[in-house]
């Protein structure tokens, strides 16, 4: 790992690390009588691993300009493991939480074990831990591959995705002591957010150069999605993350919004993270790897960027179908239903797309699960698409808000389209990055694929029936015009559908572990990377002679 | 070879400035007329700012996160109306930073649980739910009677809210401390000063039924006793108009 | 605040409208314009060369 970087980078890497090992020491030093201490201790620890890691590495003979005539894979290869990771630890925090909900006593009346502060973890985890770490490692290899240009340098994508990791360890680590902002999807504090936003720019800046390395003037669609994915998250993420911390030696902040101004902001958040993080990523993911692994080109490239320009439109005005009948004026929640109905169309556009790339495929289909995995998402998509435009009209919504419904449409969507896509994404890349030819096992992938459709069957219909039924007992008026349950009543209602639910959780745990069973037996079988290096060509390192390094 | 690559880079930079322009101005015309907002939201001359000790409450409830199965919005539905009381007025999350309206009823909505049972059944409850509801499926929180309330960093919370906009008046922020421990010792000297500051109406009380400790239950059982109290706000103006039926 | 209320919403109502035809006519016209094709076929046929090794 370290040997691939340049003396310059180790340099630079180097003293990144110390004044990330310093600033977790001032955070552990001023912060000792608060929680913030804690976190310090984490930032400390990950400087001061970082910083062994390069020193241990630091006497190696520099990376020869033969490097330059590859792509650089190394950190998409570790992005790729912690993604798969990050998805057993949320998917099995997932499952306990849910577990929680059927058998409250599963939380062992401990504090850091209750249910409010590890739903959070498993959010978290998944969509940050599981999902950004896709999509970073995902990105890269695609940034790379359609631009035919290696990454400019090998520091920042380690950086990128190494801070992108400290940000998701904060995270996580803060809510089960009690660090939180309570913004949903956002619970991260302050000081991780901060850091987050440095990260993000390094990103942008490293997704921008590699670009700029291509020889082709257009850019494949794929890197648009990433683009906007990209930047939009980083405009979220700042406007919606703007606090103002008690003290720099403190981890709690308040937010600077409040009330009504507060919940418009928050959902214009939360429903463009869902656009732009587990959509247009997403979308950039399935544009590449769908067409490559069914060799055959996206059906119509005039209708990816249609439904492009359409997606990053209409997505930002949603947000406020979240608040529909609150104290939120009523022209903006009409605002909202209407660009959610509208919404349908480049949703479906871009389903249809895909899925009308298969035809000529479909026996492809039919024996490789990889194929399947997203042929599934992408159904999966144009479904949840059509729930989410469905429950935003306000009368449905009416029935569907607050309800287990939503919770089943949000599965919906990240486990059917979104993790399916990922997993879909990752199983073709991994046998290209690590030279395998193939899955250690192919069969394991179909095991994976049939436990995942089969968990979200289970999941989804659990919650989609005790979503609607709660939804009508809350409005269920008697024959004496009084409402004719309790919410109690209602609560002893879902017991079933809550065991349903942890079970579907469970079966889709089930399979990623045997996902990531498979990745760890596919590394093993990979051939080893440094007799292939000495095994050039002197031709070749001639050749490369002629490339700036580090340009 | 520089100039291929500097028309490259252009190519990309037009694409990232189109994304930003194209993805903003959806989020500008929607949030930019909430920040005039002030001029639509109701008034409420009674309005009052949450007490120190229902402030460290508040920030239980988040620790612990309460919002997550239970809401703080009723709707302006029939139904809504009639469960959980009049319907939620914008002014009265006026001062709460963040909101917690919530998305998620897996628990009953808490917009105006304020008063509506008394501090012991809260204590019993908290510490364990199913001893007063026995088919509840929420967590136990046996910890919060025994923790103290750290009380000591609450000047700094409210100076920060008060930079924020919240009208917190210096003596408050100067008597914050005090403030928090009198507010749960109704007997002790520090008691007088909360209700001067605060209001004849601030509920100051032994909430966890401990009068020799201020703990963690102290401050969220003050904060539940609050809710929908803060303004009379939504009971006078839903005096006439008439909530919007399920059926639209 | 120079803005009053009002104006902002009737802005916010009215002004969508119009930009919202304009930035549909302005995707469409990108995409369905007869000499991008050539470069969009290319674009789509792309990813499925043989990638073994960057360009630069």
């Amino acid at each position: 790992m370290v040997a691939q970087l340049t003396r310059n980078e180790r340099h630079i890497g180097l003293a990144l690390a110390v004044f990330v090992s310093l600033l977790g020491l001032a955070m552990a030093a001023g912060g000792k009588q608060d929680l913030f201490g804690i976190h310090g201790l984490i930032v400390f620890a990950f400087g001061v691993g970082s910083a062994f890691l390069l020193i241990s590495g630091f006497h190696l003979p520099e990376p020869s300009d033969e490097r330059l005539t590859r792509y650089y894979d190394d950190p998409i290869k570790v992005g790729l493991i912690l993604s798969m990771i990050w998805a057993v630890f949320g998917m099995f925090m997932g499952v306990w939480v849910a577990a929680q909900l059927a058998w409250p006593a599963l939380n062992f009346d401990m504090a850091w074990t209750s249910f409010g502060r590890i739903r959070p973890v498993h959010t978290t985890g998944v969509i940050f831990g599981f999902g950004g770490n896709a999509l970073i490692a995902t990105s890269f290899h695609v940034m790379q591959r359609t631009s035919r240009a290696r990454m400019p340098d090998q520091l920042s994508p380690w950086f990128v995705l190494i801070g992108y990791n400290l940000f998701c360890v904060l995270s996580v680590t803060g809510f089960p002591i009690g660090i939180t902002q309570s913004k949903e999807y956002a619970e991260a504090e302050w000081y991780a957010d901060l850091w987050l936003v440095v990260v993000w720019v390094t990103y942008l800046v490293l997704y921008l150069r590699t670009l700029a390395r291509r020889q082709e003037p257009h850019i494949y669609v794929s890197n648009w999605y990433f683009l906007a994915f990209i930047l939009v998250v980083a405009m979220l993420h700042i406007v919606n993350g703007l606090a103002l911390p008690i003290s720099l030696a403190s981890a709690k902040s308040y937010t600077i919004y409040s009330g009504v101004q507060d919940a418009m902001v928050q959902w214009w958040y939360g429903h463009n993270t869902v656009a732009f993080f587990l959509t247009a990523g997403f979308l950039g993911m399935m544009y590449y790897y769908l067409p490559t692994r069914a060799g055959r080109p996206i059906y119509s490239y005039r209708l990816s960027i249609i439904s492009f320009w359409g997606i990053t439109f209409f997505y930002v005005w949603v947000g406020s179908h979240h608040l529909h009948y609150t104290a939120l004026p009523h022209w903006v929640q009409t605002l909202g239903m209407t660009f959610s109905v509208m919404l349908l169309v480049p949703s479906w556009a871009s389903a249809a797309n895909a899925l009308l790339t298969l035809n000529g495929a479909w026996h492809k289909v039919r024996t490789d699960a990889t194929l399947r995995f997203m042929m599934v998402a992408a159904v999966f998509y144009g479904l949840s698409t059509f729930e989410g435009s469905f429950t935003a009209i306000r009368a449905v919504n009416s029935l569907s808000h607050y309800t287990d419904w939503t919770v089943a449409h949000v599965h919906a969507g990240a486990l059917g389209w979104v993790a399916l896509i990922t997993f879909g994404s990752i199983y073709a890349a991994v046998p290209r990055l690590w030279k395998t030819g193939q899955m250690y096992s192919p069969r394991l992938v179909e095991v994976h694929f049939w436990l995942a459709v089969a968990g979200i069957f289970v999941y989804v219909f659990a919650m989609w029936n005790s979503g609607i039924i709660q939804g009508l007992m809350w409005r269920t008026y008697n024959e004496n015009n009084a409402l004719a349950y309790s919410f109690i009543e209602s609560l002893v209602a879902m017991h079933p559908y809550y065991i349903a639910r942890t079970f579907g959780g469970l079966l889709f745990l089930c399979g990623a572990v045997v996902g990531f069973y498979n990745l760890w037996k596919t590394i093993q079988l990979a051939p080893r990377e440094q007799e292939v290096l000495r095994d050039q060509p002197a031709a070749v390192l001639a050749r490369s002679s002629a490339v700036q390094p580090g340009e | 070879m520089f100039k291929t690559h500097y028309r490259l880079e252009r190519h990309s930079i037009a694409l990232a400035i189109a994304i930003i322009v194209v993805a903003s101005i959806g989020g500008i015309v929607e949030i930019a007329p909430l920040f005039t907002i002030d001029e639509t939201v109701e008034e409420a001359p009674d309005m009052r700012v949450y007490t120190p000790l229902e402030l460290a409450g508040r920030d239980i409830y988040m620790r612990e996160g309460c919002y997550a199965c239970h809401s703080q919005m009723i709707r302006t539905l029939q139904d809504e109306v009639e469960r959980y009381g009049p319907f939620s007025l914008a002014v009265e999350s006026q001062y709460d930073y963040p909101m917690l309206w919530g998305s998620k009823r897996t628990g009953p909505d808490l917009a105006r649980v304020g008063g509506k049972y008394s501090d012991h059944w809260h204590v019993v409850h908290l510490n364990d739910p199913r001893e007063v509801v026995s088919e509840s499926v929420m967590p136990a929180y046996p910890w919060l009677l025994q923790n103290r309330l750290k009380t000591e960093k609450l000047d700094l919370h409210l100076r920060t809210l008060q930079k924020l906009g919240t009208p917190y008046t210096d003596e408050m922020i100067a008597n914050a401390v005090a403030d928090a421990q009198g507010q749960a010792a109704p007997n002790s000297d520090q008691a007088s000063g909360v209700a001067e500051r605060y209001g004849e109406d601030t509920n100051i009380r032994d909430f966890d039924g401990n009068p020799d400790r201020v703990t963690e239950m102290d401050a969220l059982v003050a904060y539940l006793q609050i809710l929908g109290r803060l303004t009379d706000a939504a009971y006078v103006a839903q005096a006439e108009p008439q909530p919007q039926p399920v059926e639209e | 605040m120079p803005f009053e209320h009002e104006t902002l919403v009737a802005f916010a109502k009215s002004f969508g409208l119009f930009y919202l035809i304009a930035l549909s006519v302005a995707a469409g016209v990108y995409a369905l314009w007869p000499s991008n094709k050539a470069r969009f076929d290319q674009a789509a046929q792309s990813i499925l060369e043989d990638e073994d090794r960057p360009c630069r």
